[in-house]
This record gives structure tokens, C-alpha cells and sequence, in this order.
């Protein structure tokens, strides 16, 4: 398998400065895409900057949010709070009255509930006229369904979450692997703060790990009354990763 | 000067249909029967009431206890002035069929330029003999006809006419004609109240100023400086310069299209395509008339003789499309149907019901705004899933999340009060931070003791057993029986409650009373449980 002369030591370390040369130019290529995509980022919360290749939402680009939805208000609201429109399909459980307290503004925000087996040209049709749809997959989407969706995103501008299971081709995979709730002892106490651990797998890149807390600002029991900049878009905030 | 005012003066018929409102309601409420003491109710006090409830000594004004107090069987409804206006509709066409030009003054009234008429039948007495009959031939046979100079006198003399006949010629019971030339002194012997300006008439009585002839030996620019514009119109009036005249409205276009089949459709999509003509009809007569239907309601017949109307609304106005779309809406009920009916369709009726200038409706020169491409985006979704796939949240009033978010269709108006109500304080609801995810409807979860006992909240609110373990199926699945819940159960890290909403408990009906609980399972996430009756349901999660 090998050519005689070199040694399986040198081999190893030879593919080994491949890879890195590989991976180098991969994060090349993907820092020349993100200065191109860059101006055609869509508004998003700070908290998620450090978790989201580019820094923010991709106009045309596909996300993955597993299964937490305040994670999926988080990254919608400040786009819906800077005015654009936003789908959620197939979504019962979406909560509207913690969504409002998150910044989306409810009159810009379409649910089709129960889109059953008609998902995909539902989205698809929102996809043409919203600027951010979620939408959770009813069935497996399959590759050329995908592609097709995806070069309408990109011709659209819009971009699209899908929530609860993996699509294919994702600019980034968000879930929540952690979660301490403060606030609620035995028997006693309130849900009253979160810190949660999000995990964001982005494409041809290595994980990113980031701690938000929940509320972020304005939180009522917080006690702190420090002039916050973000305030108007009362949110997740972002802890750094110790 | 004598010569212009002379000509300003428009001899005048008037109708009237005395307790139009009653006979509306009648109309609409054909179970109620029109000698029955009946009183129609606006903002709590009595609007109008019929001839049995007034015998009663029910009155205008009068508070909804004071007067079933004064009338035990008095019926009470609630005053619907739409209804008066719709139900006067074919009477005033009725009458326009007779005598053309004629002025609707409000539901169960209406002015008519005498000189036509006069000629034509020969005289006013025969003219106003003649509406009469039209009109008792439409349902209204009590009804009242004044002639007189002006609208204004003519009105009064036809109110005048309910209590004494007219002089003159042929004088009948429910008719007053005022002589030509007449009007000034007619109008001078009246009390000053007919004015309709309660400030006005007020002031006049302290004054000592009774009826409008009283006024008349003032001059004009005393009047004027004294009671303002009133006191401008009733010096006109009394010295018999009334420059009212009557305006004929413009003759109603049909704006409503039918359709009939002689065998009835049975399918949504022939049905469809039969009704497509009859929407660009409809579409068409409003785009000539410059109008757009904002509202339309669509009728639709069966062949064993039902019929469903429903009331479309449309955020911007409806164009042939979406017309069908609506009828297919309603025949499938929400969600997407088959195509098979439940019984043969015979009539669609398309009846605009509001319409609007077309002119405020233009599209801007530059092609669609971005709203109105997310408008044709959710109606293309709406024609695949029906009308009530697509909606927007609203928050409302309530403490259970269900309560607090309302869901209103795209296109219709969210409930009216919906935003007072949700800023109304809700001691109870919940507090900052808000679950994201709410289950509608609630899903089946279990509590249970580290025994595997079920916990329960006791009558009094106490907690029974300690909370350790906790079971929610996968999804928005509700757990089938204990086996599933011991198998699924998982310790908790913390837990607090209960907090009890005991809601409405005044009414059996509408009474509820839960306990909520807040639970943090084993990944920590938050859950918020209800303890409803005797069981566990998660009514949102905190994800």
C-alpha cells in the first residue's frame, strides 16, 4: 500500500500536514464566502455570533435548530424585530405570548400549524414571500427536494430553520446539550433563570460551544439596573465559555 | 330676495314608518311576534320599544331593569342597527319603484320631491294615498306620510300626522299635508325640542321661548349671535326660507350575482369551476361601479333545501380567485376535504357586503410592496390548506397559556377586546421567564413518588407524596396508562407548587380549577404541569 522507501511514521505525519493544509484552506475559502455573504446577513441577536458561521444568519443559507424552541425564538427575533416577516410551519407548540416577549412581533409572524403531508410546498411558498420560515420537517426531505428548496432560498434572500430534525446541508446545527435552571430548589422557588450550553456543529468546520442565559436582559428578578445596549430586544445573553 | 327663497322651497312628501327599529327586529327574529311587548336595548337603556311595551309604560331612555320592571314579559334584544338598515332596503326600493328620486332621511324614513308624484297622480293626497298602499303592501301598514315645504317640515308634519289627521282635502288618518306656503306657520306653533338640539331647546325653555314661532319675531343676526347655527336654521325655517332640499339617492347597482343549477353539483371541484363565471361577474360589476368588496358573504343552497351563508373577510379586497377559493373554504369546512358533498348544491350566492372606492385600493406605481407579495404568498397557502391553516397570534387575557394566545385566521379581524383584555392584570398568570413551547391541547404527563405512587393535589391544595420522578412521552404524546409512566419515569431535579388558578367560580359551567406545578426533569429542562381533576397534563415546557 505504502511506496518502500518512507516510513509508516512519516506517512502518518505526512497526511497529517495535508490535512492541515487542507483545513487551512478550507477556513480560507469559507472566510472568502463569509465576507461575500456577509453583506447579506440577516439581523441577529449577538448572543448567536459567536455560534453562527459569518457571525449571523445567511440571507439563502439552512439551519438546523434541534428540538429547543426558545433557541429558535432567539435566532428569529431580531430579524422579526427589525421588520421582516416570519413563518413557523408545522409547529403547534410555538409559543406566541413567550415569542412576543422575545421581540417577534406576533402581526408579522404566519403559523401554519398543521401544514400535514403539504409541508414542503408550504414552506416552499413562504419561502418565496417571508424572509426567515421554520419549518419542521413532516417526513425525510430527499437530496434533490433539498437542492431545489435551497437554490430558492438563495434566489429569495430568505432563510430557512429547520426545527427538530437535521436538514441536509445545514450552515449550522444548533442544540442544547446543557441546562442548569437557578431559581427552583425542592418543593419551593420558580423557573427563574437558565444557563444553557449550545452546541453549534457548522459546516466544514469544527463545533462551537457557547453558554447563553435565559432570560438575558430585563429580567425582572435580575436586581441589576445597568444600562444595557441590547435592551430594547429583550433576549438570550451571552456568557462566555469559561 | 322673496323670489329665490320662494324657489329654495321643496315641496316635499315624506314617509314614515313609526317603530321601524321594532319591526326590524320582527323581521329578523320571525319566532317574535309584533304585539308582544318587545324592547330593543343600546348601551343599556331602551332604543325603542313596541306599541304593547309603550301601553306598558315602557319608554326611550328608560334603564333595561326600570322597564322590566314596569313590563314583566317585556322581550328584550339588543338594538341592531344594520338589521334596521337591511330590512328598510326593499321597502325604499319598493317605494323607488313607484316614484323614482327618492331620499332615504334613516331606516323608516325616507323624503320624496312632491311635484312629479303630485302631477301624476293628480294631486298630493292622491300621491301620498298611493305610496301609502305600497308601503302596507311591503309589510308596513301603519305607516305615516307628511307633505309639507321642505324635508324638514314635511318630517314633522308626517310625525304630526300619528297624532291628528291633516286639514284639507281628503284628509285621512295617517296622512298631514300642510297647505303650500303653510310651512312657516305650521312650524311656528311646534315646541322647540323638534329642533333635535337638546342645548339648544334647553336654553330656549329657560328663556321662555316655547315653540319655534317664538323665535320668529327675533332678527336673524340676533338669533345667530344667541344660539349659533341652530338659531340660523330655525329663522329660515319659521319665516319659511328652508333651503333643504330633498336629494334623490343614486338608483342601488346589484352587486350581488347568483347562480343557479338545475341538478345540483355534488362536487367542490365541478362546482368550482361552475361558480368561476359568477365571480368575474361579480368582480366585474364592482370594477365598474370603482368599487372593491373588502366583505362577501357567500350563500349556499342545497338541494334538501339548507342553507349556509358565511361572511369572508379579505385583508385587501377579493378578487374572482379568491371568491372561489372561499365558496370551496366553505363547502369543505376548514382543512382539506374530499371532494364529495353532503348534499347536491342547487344556488351560490356572492353578496358583497362592504365595499370601498377602488381608488384606495391602487397599487403603487412601482409594482408591489413587500407586504403585498406575503399577502399573495399566505393566500396561495390558504387555497391549499383552507382558510384557517394560516393564521397570526395575538396575545389575549387568561392565565393558562391556551388562553393567552389567540389565533386568528389570516384575513379576519382578531376578536374584538383582545387587547384590553390581555392588558387587563391577571393576578396568577405567569411570570417572566415564559415557557416557549405550549401544548394545545395539554398533553398527559405523570408526577409520581419515588414509590411509583402517583402524587395529587388535595382538595385544600396540598401536595400529596413527594415529587421524585417524572414521565413525558417522546412528542406531544400523552402517556397511556401507569405501566408507561413507570417504565418512561425519570427522577427530578427540583420542583415547586402548587399554584392554583381557580377560575369563574361562580358559574358551574365554565368553572376550572388547577393546580400548577413547575418541574425540572432529569435534563433540565423546565416543564409546567397542570393538575386538572385527577390527573397530570404538561401545559408548556421551558426548551
Amino acid at each position: 500500500m505504502r511506496s518502500a522507501g518512507a516510513s509508516p511514521v512519516s506517512a502518518v505525519e505526512k497526511a497529517q500536514a495535508d490535512l492541515e493544509r487542507i483545513r487551512e484552506l478550507k477556513s480560507r475559502i469559507s472566510g472568502m464566502e463569509r465576507t461575500r455573504l456577509a453583506s447579506r446577513a440577516v439581523p441577529t441577536l449577538p448572543a448567536f455570533a459567536s455560534l453562527l458561521p459569518g457571525g449571523a444568519l445567511q440571507a439563502g443559507g439552512i439551519y438546523s435548530v434541534a428540538g429547543s424552541m426558545t433557541l429558535l425564538m432567539g435566532l428569529l427575533s431580531a430579524a422579526s424585530a427589525s421588520g421582516a416577516w416570519g413563518g413557523v410551519v408545522g409547529v403547534p407548540e410555538f409559543g406566541a405570548e413567550a415569542a412576543s416577549r422575545f421581540g417577534i412581533e406576533l402581526a408579522r409572524l404566519v403559523l401554519v400549524r398543521e401544514p400535514g403531508d403539504a409541508w414542503l410546498p408550504v414552506t416552499a411558498a413562504l419561502a418565496d414571500a417571508l424572509a426567515i420560515v421554520v419549518a419542521r420537517p413532516g417526513a425525510r426531505v430527499s437530496d434533490a427536494e433539498a437542492a431545489k428548496l435551497a437554490a430558492r432560498l438563495r434566489q429569495r434572500g430568505a432563510v430557512l430553520i429547520s426545527f427538530g430534525s437535521l436538514w441536509p446541508g445545514s450552515e449550522a446545527v444548533l442544540a442544547v446539550t446543557g441546562s442548569r435552571w437557578s431559581g427552583m430548589g425542592r418543593g419551593h422557588g420558580y423557573p427563574r433563570e437558565r444557563l444553557v450550553t449550545v452546541r453549534s456543529e457548522v459546516r466544514g468546520g469544527r463545533a462551537r460551544v457557547a453558554q447563553l442565559r435565559v432570560p438575558g436582559v430585563a429580567a425582572p428578578l435580575d436586581g441589576v439596573a445597568e444600562a444595557r445596549p441590547e435592551t430594547s430586544v429583550p433576549a438570550l445573553r451571552l456568557e462566555r465559555v469559561s | 330676495m322673496n323670489g329665490s327663497s320662494a324657489d329654495a322651497l321643496t315641496r316635499s312628501i315624506v314617509l314614515w314608518c313609526p317603530d321601524w327599529p321594532i319591526r326590524a327586529a320582527v323581521l329578523q327574529h320571525p319566532e317574535l311576534s309584533p304585539d308582544a311587548p318587545l324592547a330593543l336595548i343600546e348601551k343599556g337603556l331602551v332604543f325603542a320599544c313596541s306599541t304593547a311595551a309603550r301601553a306598558a309604560g315602557v319608554r326611550r331612555g328608560l334603564r333595561v331593569r326600570e322597564a322590566q320592571a314596569r313590563c314583566t314579559e317585556l322581550a328584550v334584544l339588543p338594538y341592531d342597527p344594520q338589521a334596521d338598515a337591511r330590512f328598510f332596503e326593499p321597502v325604499l326600493a319598493a317605494v323607488e319603484q313607484t316614484v323614482p328620486g327618492v331620499q332615504p332621511i334613516r331606516p323608516g324614513m325616507c323624503a320624496l320631491r312632491s311635484r312629479g308624484p303630485a302631477r301624476y297622480y293628480g294631486g298630493e293626497a292622491e300621491a301620498v294615498r298611493v305610496l301609502l298602499a305600497v308601503l302596507a303592501e311591503h309589510g308596513v301598514p301603519d305607516a305615516r306620510a307628511g307633505v309639507a315645504d321642505g324635508p324638514f317640515a314635511a318630517e314633522l308634519a308626517a310625525r304630526r300626522a300619528a297624532v291628528a289627521p291633516g286639514p284639507g282635502p281628503g284628509a285621512e288618518p295617517s296622512v298631514f299635508i300642510v297647505p303650500a306656503g303653510g310651512s312657516p306657520a305650521f312650524l311656528a306653533d311646534l315646541p322647540v325640542e323638534v329642533m333635535g338640539d337638546g342645548a339648544f331647546a334647553a336654553l330656549c325653555t329657560r328663556l321662555g321661548l316655547r315653540t319655534l314661532g317664538a323665535l320668529a319675531g327675533m332678527r336673524v343676526d340676533e338669533l345667530v349671535e344667541r344660539f349659533g347655527a341652530t338659531g340660523a336654521r330655525v329663522f329660515a325655517l319659521v319665516t319659511g326660507r328652508d333651503a333643504q332640499v330633498v336629494v334623490p339617492r343614486a338608483p342601488q347597482r346589484t352587486l350581488e350575482r347568483q347562480l343557479a343549477f338545475d341538478e345540483g353539483l355534488d362536487r367542490v371541484d365541478q362546482l368550482a369551476f361552475a361558480v368561476r363565471q359568477t365571480a368575474d361577474d361579480v368582480i366585474a360589476g364592482l370594477t365598474t361601479a370603482k368599487l372593491v368588496a373588502t366583505s362577501v358573504t357567500v350563500t349556499v343552497q342545497t338541494e334538501d333545501g339548507r342553507e349556509s351563508a358565511r361572511t369572508w373577510l379579505h385583508p385587501r379586497w377579493f378578487t374572482a380567485v379568491d371568491l372561489v377559493d372561499r365558496l370551496r373554504w366553505q363547502l369543505q369546512g376548514s382543512g382539506s376535504g374530499g371532494g364529495e358533498l353532503a348534499a347536491p348544491v342547487v344556488r351560490v350566492v356572492f353578496t358583497p357586503e362592504s365595499v370601498d372606492a377602488a381608488h384606495h385600493h391602487e397599487q403603487g406605481l412601482w409594482g408591489d410592496a413587500p407586504d403585498e407579495r406575503v399577502h399573495h404568498a399566505l393566500a396561495r397557502v390558504q387555497s391549499m390548506l383552507g382558510h384557517d391553516a394560516v393564521v397570526t397570534a395575538a396575545i389575549g387575557g387568561g392565565r393558562l397559556l391556551e388562553d393567552r394566545q389567540v389565533l386568528v385566521p389570516w384575513g379576519d379581524r382578531s376578536p374584538g377586546g383582545t387587547a384590553e383584555r390581555a392588558a387587563q392584570p391577571w393576578p396568577g398568570s405567569l411570570p417572566d421567564p415564559l415557557p416557549a413551547t405550549v401544548f394545545l391541547p395539554r398533553v398527559g404527563v405523570a408526577l409520581l413518588a419515588a414509590s411509583g405512587e402517583a402524587v395529587a393535589v388535595s382538595e385544600r391544595g396540598l401536595v400529596e407524596g413527594d415529587p421524585a420522578l417524572f414521565a413525558a412521552a417522546s412528542g406531544a404524546r400523552s402517556i397511556g396508562s401507569h405501566a408507561e409512566a413507570l417504565r418512561l419515569a425519570r427522577p427530578i431535579e427540583g420542583w415547586a407548587g402548587p399554584w392554583t388558578v381557580d377560575e369563574k367560580w361562580w358559574d358551574p359551567v365554565a368553572a376550572r380549577r388547577v393546580h400548577r406545578f413547575s418541574v425540572i426533569d432529569a435534563d433540565g429542562t423546565a416543564w409546567l404541569l397542570l393538575f386538572d381533576g385527577a390527573e397530570w397534563f404538561a401545559e408548556a415546557r421551558y426548551d
